[in-house]
């Protein structure tokens, strides 16, 4: 175990664990913000970086401080560690610069954009950002490119963290997209103009942090925030089959995997769940999913009302039954 | 007349074939580490000799080597970086294609002490001319038993291949290097871990440059120590200069290091002199990644004193009057070179090369080099100045490897040291602009 300070809160962690996983443990608005690192996908991360911070003591053995910011989802802890993330004024700014750089090619069309209102960029530009920027130069834009009849890629939005590809490499048998060309003018592509057609490759749209890949089976139905998320699953057997349901009315507008409080996907699901199921029949609905994010989405109140256990003892006693009969989710679950 | 510790038989006539490189000596340190020294011996002398790595960094070569993790069982490789791309830099080449036995010689004697018995040689896949010359090098070798199973009956068995890059200067970044090796897209790694523990195929790995590799022999054969008698202080032993730019006599120069700059490049023995009988304005000394100086900044330390061709002397007033050794590629100004349009031309090469993994290289790269292309172009602003500047800054130390770094110390530096002629180049906008043009005066002292 290793024992670190993170923004002047002690916590204990197993050896091996990141900085970013450390703070996830304390939680709240201290974690820092991650854009390309993503727990189930082994070797992601360390590209954004957007999750820089300061090392103010590298451990007890070796107090000194760390001479660059480092990424906080790719560096274990020491112990002894010390870090400092909203407390350093050097990485408050440093994250401004990350979301200037981030902003200079991904076009600001959030209104017309699939991804508007889950989108981790704009998130993290809301909460990390400036409001203007000092780039005056031409834009990249691209054509759109057809890869298949289920996923859009939009290249012009994509940020190059890599997680499409790590989720294609990791979960998928014969992965045909990747990474071309260097520098800004990399791009996701795939292998001669092929299609994605694997029963896994809808994930990649789960994890992809912005709009550059979406569903086409959900394109410019909805804006997110009117749909409303529900816990359901099947008896499906290629995946676990639980999955989040996007209800309009009595529509199923779209399907997801289950995602926890930092967007990362907790079960893979297969494309027959995801693009193929829009039946409530097909389901066994399991009640609400409850959006634990930073999103707009979460400002809606279809939900019940999140609750913390000890304010439950205070209440009344008529409302204590009602609660008893339609029970609140527990804070955090 | 400086001692040539590396480069003495370059001009013999068949130097490259093993037979007349070992009548000059050739290979003898491959007898001498193999049948009278233990490993650990050799790697003791290589830090008695105090050589720093010449691929850039300059980090201790000997104290690298005692790093690398040494787990029961497990193999571990010595990869040469033979990439050499960086702008300015050709050392490593002409040593190649001219001695390719010494950097073989090297090889051996080296994984030898670092217990690899197999090793690769990395080399830039435009140099295919000088990789066809080590592979028939390598077979003489071979032939000759000085590679494969059992070297001079010593019981010890190393295996060496050569395997061209895809063209890519990041791919000389040591771990985007051992991916491109594994055939992967040559992407820098994240470190921790290094390679050191992690390295090629996830095994302890060493990584060094020609130049580096190719000083073994000759510290095992004279011993650390003779070794450590050259140069000034902890920069020790000769050093390749690849010069270029405006010189009379640009070429690869081996120095032994502690040379006074002045004498580098005005003495006929090396570069002699300012072409056209033109004046110096400013130097890169040591790569199109380390900071420009102004002549008076190169000749002389902001305190006075002489600079000297060593790593210390160089990086004496750190970015602020001072510069870096680097790789050794010596690139010379006279007054007509247009300082802005130079650095446009450097930070076209880093957004060109950026391998894009990261948000800040990536943007930040392009971002210099269209506000660069725009001062140049006669359409900037005064606050474009202090924009490229401050676009440097957000690069600078938050990016995966140096190559953040490599591209934003040249504009941070250009604009140090000749602000004015990136003033001129707004308050003179329709000038600027005409082909040739330069602003003429003498930079400013910071
Ligand atoms: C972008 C980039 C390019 C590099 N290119 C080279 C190269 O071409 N040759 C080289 O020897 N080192 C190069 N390096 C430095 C290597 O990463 C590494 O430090 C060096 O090979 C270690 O060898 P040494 O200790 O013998 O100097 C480069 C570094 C960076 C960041
Ligand atoms: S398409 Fe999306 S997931 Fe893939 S690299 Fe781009 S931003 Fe990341
Ligand atoms: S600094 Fe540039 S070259 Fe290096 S990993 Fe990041 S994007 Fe790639
Ligand atoms: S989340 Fe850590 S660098 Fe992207």
């Amino acid at each position: 175990m290793a024992k670190i300070t993170f923004d002047g809160v002690e916590v204990e962690v197993p050896d091996g664990t990141t900085i970013l996983n450390a703070a996830r443990q304390i939680g709240g608005s201290i974690v820092p913000p991650a854009m390309c690192y993503y727990t189930p996908l082994k070797g992601s991360g360390g590209k954004c970086r957007a999750c820089l911070v300061r090392v103010a003591a590298g451990s007890a053995k070796d107090p000194r401080p760390m001479p660059k910011l480092v990424a906080s989802c790719v560096t274990p802890v020491q112990d002894g560690m010390v870090v400092e993330n909203t407390t350093s004024e050097q990485v408050l700014n440093v994250r401004k610069g990350i979301v200037e750089m981030l902003l200079i090619n991904h076009p600001l069309d959030c209104p017309v954009c699939d991804q508007a209102g889950e989108c981790d960029l704009q998130n993290f530009a809301f909460e990390h950002g400036v409001s203007t920027t000092r780039y005056q130069e031409e834009r990249r834009t691209f054509e759109k490119i057809d890869i298949g009849p289920l996923i859009q890629l939009h290249m012009t939005r994509c940020i190059l963290c890599y997680r499409c590809v790590y989720t294609a490499n990791q979960i998928t048998d014969n992965r045909v997209h990747g990474v071309l060309g260097r520098g800004d003018a990399a791009e996701i592509g795939t292998y001669i103009e092929n299609i994605i057609d694997n029963d896994f490759s809808g994930n990649v749209i789960d994890v992809c942090p912005v709009g550059a890949l979406t569903d086409k089976t959900f394109r410019f139905k909805s804006r997110v925030w009117f749909t409303k998320p529900v816990n359901a699953h099947r008896d499906c057997p290629k995946c676990s089959g639980n999955v989040v349901l996007w209800y309009k009315g009595k529509d199923v507008l779209r399907t997801t995997a289950r995602k926890d409080q930092y967007g990362e996907v907790k079960e893979w699901i297969c494309n027959e769940c995801r693009f193929e199921k829009k039946e409530t029949s097909d389901w066994t609905i399991e009640g609400p999913a409850h959006i634990d994010r930073s999103s707009v989405i979460s400002a809606n109140h279809y939900e019940l009302p999140v609750l913390n256990q000890s304010v439950i003892a205070d209440l009344p006693e008529s409302t204590q039954r009602d609660l008893e009969k339609n029970p609140p989710l527990k804070l955090g679950s | 007349m400086g001692r040539k510790l590396l480069t003495e038989h370059i001009n013999v006539e068949g130097i490259n074939t093993f037979e007349v490189y070992r009548k000059h000596g050739g290979y003898r340190s491959v007898e001498k580490a193999l049948k009278t020294m233990t490993p650990d011996e050799v790697v003791e002398e290589v830090k008695k000799s105090g050589l720093r790595g010449r691929g850039g960094a300059g980090f201790p070569t000997g104290m690298k080597w005692s790093f690398l993790a040494k787990p029961e069982g497990v193999p571990r490789y010595l990869v040469c970086n033979a990439d050499e791309s960086e702008p300015g830099t050709f050392k490593d080449r002409q040593l190649m294609s001219k001695l390719p036995h010494l950097l073989i010689e090297g090889m051996i004697t080296s994984s030898y002490a670092l217990g690899a018995n197999t090793s690769y040689i990395y080399i830039r896949g435009e140099l295919l001319y000088v990789l066809r010359i080590l592979e028939k090098a390598i077979a003489e070798a071979y032939a000759a038993g000085f590679l494969g199973k059992n070297i001079l009956g010593s019981g010890y068995d190393l295996d060496l291949h050569v395997h061209p890059g895809g063209g890519a200067y990041i791919c000389g970044e040591e771990t985007a290097l051992l991916e491109s090796l594994e055939g992967k897209r040559g992407n820098p790694r994240n470190k921790p871990p290094f390679p050191a523990v992690q390295g090629l195929y996830a095994r302890p790995t060493v990584v060094n440059n020609v130049e580096s590799i190719a000083a073994v022999p000759v510290i095992v054969n004279e011993g650390g120590d003779e070794y450590a008698k050259i140069g000034v202080g902890r920069s020790t032993g000769t050093k390749l200069i690849s010069a270029c730019g405006h010189l009379n006599k640009p070429g690869i120069y081996e120095i032994e290091l502690g040379l006074p700059v002045e004498e580098f490049i005005y003495s006929d023995e090396y570069c002699g002199g300012i072409w056209k009988g033109r004046d110096l304005k400013a130097v890169v000394a040591g790569g199109s990644s380390v900071p420009i100086l102004p002549k008076e900044l190169i000749l002389k330390t902001a305190a006075g004193e002489n600079r000297l061709m060593t790593y210390e002397s160089l990086s004496d007033g750190g970015f602020v009057t001072g510069t870096m050794l680097g790789s050794g590629g010596f690139i010379a100004m006279d007054e007509t070179t247009c300082i802005v349009r130079n650095t446009w031309n450097f930070s076209r090469f880093y957004h060109h090369e950026s391998c894009g993994q990261c948000s800040p290289c990536r943007e930040g790269t392009g971002w210099m080099e269209k506000v660069l292309h725009r001062l140049e172009h006669g359409h900037g602003h005064m606050e474009d100045i202090d924009l490229l500047v401050s676009v440097a800054k957000q690069i600078e130390g938050n990016t995966i490897c140096p190559l953040g770094e490599a591209a934003a110390w040249p504009v941070a530096a250009a604009v140090r040291h000749f602000r004015h002629e990136f003033e001129w180049h707004v308050t003179h906008a329709k000038e600027a602009a005409q082909p040739g043009a330069v602003y003429r005066a003498n930079a400013v002292l910071v």
